[in-house]
């Protein structure tokens, strides 16, 4: 069993369970397997939990109701198994700004933070305008064959070379 | 023509969802793409995990649902698309990912390893910019997102040919790029 303790396997490996599990999600739920929507309905719920039950009648939340659906629990599972696996090798660690990061930017967490948020807001923003993300399109879509999978794949990683690239040549000197 | 019969009964759905998003968090950081490094070396293509676990994912998985459809027991579920929607989406997705330096699914997974900016900036971020798209839906939905509008069609609808002959061209072409990969060392 000291492969579970491993820190790493082998990403085709990795990419092959994944596979298999987009083939087990498909047969026994009828769905894809996919991430950003959850951010959605989750935004949804803290909106009506804050202006009451009238936001449902956005139009956007007609589309996507803010419920805790099948892939909203999907996703919360994600945090417990990463831990679960971090926990395993030993590598779970708290931390505020990665090492890449801070060797060229330094360790102020705030500028950290104001990134991640900044990025996160894009990566939100994006992902709802696209359909979905990595996830829902780049896996799930993907493989299904869809055309507009494959565009929105195409486009997070060229804005994502794109953006990377500014950001640590330019900016990070 | 749809088979239901392995579908699981409705009240064992999330069960079942709580299940499976933990196995996809536990091999997304097996696989090492919770770590912003990983990421970030990808888009700087330094580092070429991601790319190999999603394309090694996308040959499986698209080998696996192309067998199950020809025993008829799945759907496809193909999404919406248009220029204005998957490539003007998919460029600010782009942006805020190199910022980021993690995607949706793998921010989530990141927020279980301990790391606080994916879980107070990502997380947080992610909350804010699907609240924004909520708000500028209406105005953008009969415009932008209409734009060379292509619907739900896939490659072998496109190509007007059998969907096996692209399963297997596409296959052959992941199985070219990873083989290319791991000969170049990658």
């Amino acid at each position: 069993m000291s492969w579970l303790t491993m820190a790493r396997w082998p990403a085709i490996a990795v990419g092959i369970a994944i596979g298999l599990l987009e083939c087990l999600t498909f047969l026994l739920l009828d769905k894809p397997i996919g991430c950003s929507s959850a951010f959605a309905r989750t935004s949804g719920l803290i909106e009506k939990a804050i202006r009451g039950n009238s936001v449902v009648e956005k139009p956007y939340y007609r589309l996507f109701p803010p419920v805790i659906d099948w892939e909203w629990v999907f996703v919360a599972g994600i945090p417990f198994g990463a831990f679960l696996s971090a926990l395993s090798s030993g590598n779970f660690r708290i931390e505020w700004v990665p090492s890449l990061w801070a060797a060229i930017f330094g360790t102020g967490v705030f500028r950290r933070l104001a990134a991640a948020l900044a990025g996160g807001f894009l990566v939100g923003l994006g992902s709802r305008w696209a359909g979905g993300c990595t996830s829902g399109h780049g896996i799930s879509g993907c493989l299904q064959l869809a055309l507009s999978s494959w565009l929105a794949s195409a486009a997070f990683f060229a804005g994502g070379i794109l953006s990377a690239i500014l950001l640590f040549s330019l900016t990070g000197g | 023509m749809k088979r239901t019969s392995l579908l699981l009964p409705d009240s064992a759905q999330k069960p079942a969802a709580l299940l499976f998003g933990t196995l996809f968090g536990f091999l997304l950081q097996k696989g090492g793409v919770t770590r912003y490094e990983t990421i970030i070396g990808q888009l700087l293509l330094l580092d070429f995990t991601v790319l190999k676990v999603m394309l090694s994912a996308v040959l499986t998985g698209m080998l696996g649902i192309q067998v199950l459809l020809q025993f008829n027991l799945v759907t496809l579920r193909p999404r919406y698309g248009s220029f204005g929607s998957s490539v003007i989406g998919g460029l600010i997705f782009g942006l805020g990912f190199g910022l980021l330096g993690y995607c949706p699914g793998t921010a989530a997974g990141a927020a279980g390893q301990g790391s606080l900016d994916a879980l107070f900036g990502g997380v947080g971020g992610m909350l804010l910019g699907t609240a924004f798209y909520s708000e500028i839906y209406p105005r953008i939905e009969a415009s932008v997102l209409r734009w060379g509008s292509f619907g739900d069609i896939t490659l072998p609808e496109l190509l007007r040919t059998s969907r096996w002959k692209v399963v297997i061209a596409v296959a052959a072409l992941l199985a070219a790029v990873l083989s290319a990969l791991s000969l170049a060392g990658l």
